[in-house]
């Protein structure tokens, strides 16, 4: 087994652990942690693609400011141990096996894509594509310059929204 | 040399994972972790999709789907402090003003 098939796994497993950890989890904070174990396995499966500015981006925007973010409102909310609630009938016998037969429906569909054996890392092919960012930066500021400066605004919007809605004044 | 098919296996596992955490889950918290989870098994998708054909507007379009994310994380915990401070639970099934 090559070094990174075995680091793909690794990761992989990772991923899908703290994906499980994040479901089983009753304390919203420990969710939050797994959430962040996962960000970060992917972010080290994006090097292993070859796109080490995603990988970048994942690591500072999402493990950093948007997890940094969840764990502030679960301090700030003091939230405790989540209640138990009963699930109804229908979701047990119903909704969960159809939920496990749609994952293994998708899981064998890609599986089975017709992208199957084009790509990843050829033997020969170094570890890291210096040249992915460039052209990924060229990509942006040229051909998808416009949706790049919507996004700005977007971002402009966003804190706007959230400062009206978390500072909103008491109505009596 | 790892076969794309993989990543995307791997993708779809994490998306039925965030699945079901977004069904199970009682905590508007959590279940709005869920949803950061099913966007990071997407965004995994579209790079492995972009390797896979040789082309970075994958990545482009991973790089807007994380800057959206950010901004409906912004605007979705904000949305969940004046739902808590409204309902003083976490609980999401005692947010029910819209229930018949």
């Amino acid at each position: 087994m090559s070094l990174p098939l075995l680091l793909f796994f690794v990761f992989a497993l990772m991923a899908v652990l703290g994906a499980i950890l994040l479901i089983v989890a009753r304390e919203p904070i420990h969710s939050a942690l797994a959430l962040i174990v996962v960000m970060v396995s992917l972010a080290l499966l994006y090097v292993l693609l070859g796109a080490e500015f995603i990988a970048a981006v994942q690591i500072i925007v999402y493990a950093g400011a948007v997890m940094v973010l969840f764990v502030f409102v679960i301090m700030l909310l003091n939230a405790g141990e989540e209640e138990r609630t009963n699930w109804s009938r229908m979701a047990k016998y119903v909704g969960v096996p159809l939920a496990v037969v749609f994952l293994f429906w998708v899981a064998h569909w890609m599986a089975h894509a017709a992208v199957g054996a084009t790509a990843g890392y050829a033997p020969g092919e170094t570890f890291v594509t210096p040249s992915m960012t460039a052209d990924l930066s060229k990509l942006l500021f040229t051909t998808y310059l416009l949706p790049f400066e919507v996004t700005s605004i977007l971002i402009l919007i966003a804190i706007l929204g959230a400062l009206v809605l978390a500072k909103r004044e008491e109505k009596s | 040399m790892i076969p794309i098919s993989y990543f995307l296996v791997l993708s779809a596992i994490l998306f039925g994972l965030g699945v079901v955490a977004f069904v199970f889950k009682r905590n508007i918290v959590t279940i709005f972790m869920s949803i950061e989870l099913m966007l990071n098994a997407v965004n995994l998708a579209f790079v492995a999709f972009g390797r896979a054909w040789g082309q970075l507007d994958g990545m482009v379009f991973v790089f807007f789907v994380i800057v959206v994310a950010a901004a409906e994380a912004a605007v979705g915990l904000a949305i969940v402090i004046t739902l808590v401070q409204d309902r003083q639970s976490l609980n999401i099934e005692r947010v029910n003003r819209l229930k018949l």
